[in-house]
């Protein structure tokens, strides 16, 4: 299981990127893995105002359909348009070529409430039990 | 919940598991759509143990077997398969199923795995006479090989006589000394067999399949892609008791000429014109329809969408499903769930037009 000690995560296994006042936010490859191939991905509107652990995008595979939750709260800034005609990137390559889209941080104190790798290592282990 | 004799070999190789009519059944491998391509390029082996299988020794006309399937068995030759329905008074499908006449008074019936008891008990009821009706799913283990090089790849093992079956025929074969049947048979859509061998030797033909570098493993989850492809129903979502072979398109399995169970039933219908009829579409966009999701025409709920999945083939969404009304091959409509629209548009199936199957026979 490949859990980058650079990150942050949430227990609906997303991950976030903090770059200063950006955040990049995909799923995780635990989650990528649980839904295997994934087929189709609809993504927030650039400009959207997401709130944390509110709906921000659908993901698919070929059984089923999941709800994406923003790991912060922000204004997005850019998405991965390449998901649209490629979303098995997010299988490839979960936390680079198949992030989701970016977002300004609009509350940084919310970080607070993300799990470090660490903690989600153990978190994933536990959910294994 | 029950496992078939190749459980620990799906483990070993890494399946994700998930239940399935009461079975543990390997759901995929490697990944669906990976497994999706090889069966229609190459030639994929999968583990269908968990289906029924009775015999059946009878007079079809003496015992009343003739009047349980809606196929015409009396006019089955020795060798031959057929794909067919047992039906309720109400014309209700109770399972689709195929008839093999082994010879002229030896059947071999295969049916679902969820509805095995309820078949079982429905021939027990219905036959009359001297017949002798025996289940023999525990005893017999099934493996489906399908591919555009299944007919190679199987002649390695069971000799170039596999060449001369033809499409809907089964013959008795032997592997390592053990007698098997092998239909050329399947729901895959492509060329494709499906050996019935003891539960004893099912893991060392697996075995000896998986040794051939043509051959992957496929589970559940590429059958089910496969199968939606060609258009063919799955028992339990697009076919079920509340739903009849008029309603669900597939008449021309039904022998109106003859006597079968619900064939008035079936008559009073066709008559009126059945209230719902199974039709397949296709979306604009890779989203797939899902079971249970809305069917919508005019801003008016028509139907419900009882199978729906990504197309690997056509890379996109693909579905079927019951409307109430007329909507011939062309017609726009919006299938529908909460906070999700697909636009789809009706079509004929098979959704698919070029497999190794098609062009050379098809059932459906």
């Amino acid at each position: 299981m490949n859990i980058p000690k650079d990150l942050f995560y949430t227990k609906d296994h997303e991950w976030a990127r903090i770059e200063g006042k950006t955040a990049y936010v995909g799923i995780t490859d635990y989650a990528q893995h649980s839904l295997g191939d994934i087929t189709f991905v609809e993504l927030p509107k650039i400009g959207e105002e997401l709130k944390q652990s509110g709906y921000c995008a659908t993901v698919e595979s070929v059984k089923a359909a999941s709800e994406v939750y923003a790991p912060l709260s922000g204004k997005v800034l850019s998405v991965n348009t390449q998901l649209a005609a490629h979303p098995e990137l997010i299988n490839q390559s979960a936390y680079e070529k198949g992030y989701f889209f970016s977002l300004q941080i609009s509350n940084e104190a919310e970080k607070a409430n993300l799990m470090d790798a660490s903690a989600y290592e153990r978190y994933v282990e536990g959910l294994a039990k | 919940m029950l496992k078939t004799p190749l459980y620990n070999t799906h483990i070993s190789l890494n399946a994700k598991i998930a239940p399935f009519g009461g079975w543990l059944m390997p759901i995929q491998y490697q990944g669906i759509l990976a497994e999706h391509a090889h069966t229609r390029k190459r030639v994929s082996v999968f583990d269908i143990c968990h289906m029924g299988e009775f015999m059946l020794e009878a007079d079809p006309s003496l015992s009343g077997f003739d009047r349980i399937v809606t196929q015409n068995i009396i006019s089955m030759p020795e060798g031959s398969c057929r794909y067919g329905f047992m039906l309720n008074e109400q014309a209700g499908i109770l399972d689709d199923l195929v008839v093999y006449r082994i010879n002229k008074t030896s059947w071999m019936l295969v049916v679902n795995a969820a509805t095995t008891p309820g078949d079982y008990a429905h021939l027990k009821k219905n036959l009359t006479g001297k017949y002798n009706l025996k289940d023999i799913s525990d005893k017999t283990g099934k493996l489906d090989v399908q591919g555009p090089e299944s007919l190679d790849v199987l002649k390695s093992i069971f000799g170039d006589g596999l060449s001369k079956l033809n499409y809907y025929n089964s013959c008795e074969f032997t592997f390592q000394n053990q007698r098997c049947m092998v239909s050329r048979t399947g729901y895959t859509g492509e060329l494709g067999y499906e050996i019935y061998i003891s539960t004893d030797y099912v893991v060392k033909l697996w075995e000896v399949l998986l040794k051939d570098s043509r051959v992957k493993p496929a589970g559940l989850g590429s059958r089910d892609t496969l199968r939606l492809e060609m258009g063919y129903p799955l028992y339990g979502q697009d076919l079920d008791i509340n739903h009849t072979p008029l309603a669900a398109g597939l008449v021309k399995f039904v022998d109106l000429s003859k006597d079968f169970i619900g064939k008035d039933a079936l008559l009073k219908e066709q008559a009126s014109g059945p209230k719902e009829r199974l039709i397949c579409f296709q979306a604009d966009s890779r989203r797939a329809p899902r079971h249970g999701f809305a069917i919508f025409a005019n801003n008016q709920r028509v139907g419900t969408v009882t199978s729906g999945s990504f197309s690997p083939s056509l890379s996109v969404g693909i579905g079927i499903g019951y409307v109430c009304g007329n909507y011939d091959v062309g017609s726009r409509l919006i299938v529908k769930d909460a906070g999700t629209e697909i636009p789809v548009v009706v079509i004929k199936r098979p959704f698919i037009s070029k497999t190794s199957l098609l062009g050379t026979a098809t059932i459906f």
